[in-house]
């Protein structure tokens, strides 16, 4: 086997607060490789943001990563800021929920798509303009000789989504980070983003990391997931046997409790009890006991490690089987 | 048959807005529904859906008389609510209420849980004493599942999910007998949203309220409600029975939009042939003449630029406004 893309190992994330330091995502492991798509799911406040920000050194000035990042032989987590830079935006790219904030509406799409081409490739003025052009109309955008030189505002949330994930692909990255990339959209456009983000990959072999709270939208891009709780990994595995056989818990609380367009009407919902523990008063042990109707006197005691179950999947609970 | 709790008819809801600045300043108008009608019976839930800017908010909003409606008419149990002062109004109040979106910035950060549940007892329902409202509003938090110890505390000390079961309670306190919930779960978690939605119905069936459910998650609608409409641009394009417009879509508008949710089920997600919609909802200012959806739709004809295609009856409680479903 060839090695992985990107291996992270032992990944956590500390914020030094008035309240003393916190942890927001507490030994997180896993590997990505070449063209594959990965699917990072949890809810607010799992870590699954401040995981790939931390991969990309941008933290906010209080945060501070520790642990490995091993991409393409090289630890992100140690690289220089000069390192760093050569691989943002160039090897790895990122594209963001909200599209109207992470454009600047100063700039107009030209000047913004043609920043990074000539910072990273040292094209000249023309040549990036020519490849943002080819860029835009890859992704969908008619008329892309006219729009390249309109402002952000111009353009509406999913043509703007489109001009964020352009510009993401344009140095052709190995790695695209994609956090809650459809999550402000209407359907029928995330619908849309969902197929070009699919098209774009087979054209391109890219691996993607998705970070998504939409169960559904992981079930059609993804080819394993990882379920994220109170800051660790607490179950990974290939898309089909998670769905179909989930072996944490809360995996499967989350699978039960949303409502699904194929279900038998009438049913009630599955619930999840209680609410996820806020960052400040995560409980000893495993972080989800309280919430867990299995939890027991191990689950107390220690935090339960995530180990291999079957191959190529792991869960971090005390129980052997899920009853 | 009995009388409707709600009759919408034909409700229209203008907003002038201003274009341009400096010498090219303009007010134009807005058409944020245009011309809507539905009934609702006491005890039923409608689930209205559409994506942002189709005026399902606005529609709430005018149906409690929050907005002005422009034309058209509101019945409340048979008697006219449009137009209404707002002295008049308040009667009505009392057995119409709403839940937001937003859990947390919809309850005053000043103000502890118990004042902000027994504010419509204070507003709307004065002769009640302060003994009574206490034991009232212990009640309706009990009955939402909040802790009778949590009384004295404010919003930022509870998590969304709480938020909203506030909210809920403050509808609640009055015993209404419709409860406009507008995007009631959007704001939530996976996991809290299924409490919320498990409340929702429970008090609907013990408390035997009428719901309207504004939402844009599909799945969501189709698990709560009996009725659903779906708008687009300010109309009505589709009213059907739950099981019948989700078995069955008519309008190739709602048949797009049940076809681009995406199944939590990687097997059939693979194997389904999405065929997405093309392109993105108009602009309000500048809908498109005839038919708003035609530019977007597979079907259109040259029919549909002239001619706006008005909700039939089709039979089986299902209304289309397409000028090619039979």
């Amino acid at each position: 086997m060839t090695a992985p893309l990107l291996n992270v190992d032992a990944l956590s994330v500390h914020f030094a607060t008035a309240d003393g330091e916190l942890c927001a995502v507490d030994g997180v492991s896993f590997a990505i490789s070449k063209g594959e798509t990965l699917g990072i799911v949890g809810e607010s406040g799992s870590g699954k943001s401040q995981t790939v920000l931390a991969l990309l050194g941008l933290l906010s000035a209080n945060g501070r990563a520790s642990g490995r990042a091993v991409f393409n032989g090289r630890d992100l987590l140690d690289l220089p800021i000069r390192d760093l830079n050569q691989v943002r935006g160039k090897e790895v790219s990122m594209i963001f929920q909200d599209p109207m904030t992470s454009l600047n509406p100063y700039l107009s799409i030209a000047t913004q798509m043609t920043e990074v081409l000539a910072l990273h490739q040292r094209l000249g003025r023309s040549a990036a303009r020519a490849q943002a052009l080819q860029m835009l109309a890859a992704v969908g955008i008619a008329a892309p000789e006219r729009r390249i030189d309109q402002y952000p505002h111009e353009f509406s949330g999913g043509m703007r989504q489109r001009v964020m994930i352009a510009m993401a692909l344009l140095c052709d990255p190995h790695l695209l980070i994609a956090d809650e990339p459809t999550t402000a959209l209407d359907v029928t456009v995330q619908a849309q983003t969902v197929g070009l983000m699919r098209e774009l990959q087979t054209q391109r072999d890219t691996a993607i990391i998705l970070i998504t709270h939409d169960l559904g939208v992981v079930a059609g891009l993804c080819d394993r997931i990882a379920v994220m709780y109170a800051g660790r990994i607490v179950e990974t595995g290939p898309v089909d046997a998670m769905f179909s056989d989930p072996q944490h818990p809360y995996t499967r609380g989350l699978l039960t409790s949303v409502p699904r367009l194929d279900e038998i009407t009438g049913e009630r919902l599955a619930t999840i009890p209680g609410n996820p523990p806020a960052i400040t008063q995560r409980p000893r042990g495993c972080a989800y006991r309280d919430r867990c109707a299995y939890a027991f006197a191990a689950c107390a005691e220690h935090p339960p490690p995530l180990q291999t179950v079957i191959n190529g999947r792991a869960k971090a609970c005390h129980l052997e089987v899920l009853p | 048959m009995t009388t409707p709790l709600l009759q919408v008819n034909d409700l229209r809801v203008s907003f002038c807005v201003s274009t341009g600045s400096g010498l090219g300043y303009a007010t134009r108008n807005l058409k944020a529904v245009d011309g809507i009608s539905f009934d609702l019976h006491v005890g039923e839930t409608l689930g209205v859906v559409g994506e942002s800017g189709c005026g399902k908010s606005t529609l709430a909003r005018a149906v409690l008389n929050l907005v002005p409606a422009g034309s058209g008419r509101v019945m409340w149990l048979g008697q006219a609510v449009s137009g209404l002062t707002e002295a008049a109004m308040r009667p009505l109040r009392k057995q119409m209420q709403i839940i937001f979106q937003d859990p947390l910035a919809s309850l005053d950060p000043r103000m502890t849980a118990e004042q902000i549940i027994a504010e419509p007892l204070k507003a709307l329902a004065p002769e009640i004493d302060a003994t009574q409202r206490r034991r009232r509003v212990a009640d309706v938090m009990a009955r939402v599942g909040l802790q009778a110890d949590q009384v004295h505390r404010y919003p930022h000390e509870f998590s969304g999910g709480q938020c909203q079961r506030i909210g809920i309670a403050r509808a609640l306190v009055l015993n209404p007998k419709l409860i406009v919930c507008d995007e009631p779960v959007s704001a939530l978690d996976v996991s809290i949203q299924a409490q919320i939605i498990n409340l929702l119905q429970d008090l609907q069936r013990d408390l035997d309220l009428a719901l309207i459910f504004i939402a844009h998650d599909l799945n969501v609608v189709r698990h709560i409600s009996q009725r659903v409409m779906v708008m687009y641009l300010g109309r009505a394009v589709e009213i059907a029975p739950r099981d019948a417009i989700y078995a069955q879509p008519r309008h190739p508008y709602t048949r797009a939009l049940i076809d681009a949710v995406p199944l939590p089920d990687p097997q059939r997600e693979r194997s389904r042939s999405h065929t997405p919609l093309t392109g993105e909802v108009p602009s309000p200012l500048d809908p498109p003449s005839g038919c708003a959806f035609r530019n977007r739709c597979p079907i259109a004809a040259a029919r549909c630029a002239t001619e706006t295609p008005v909700l039939r009856m089709l039979g089986g409680g299902v209304q289309v406004a397409c000028h090619f479903v039979e």
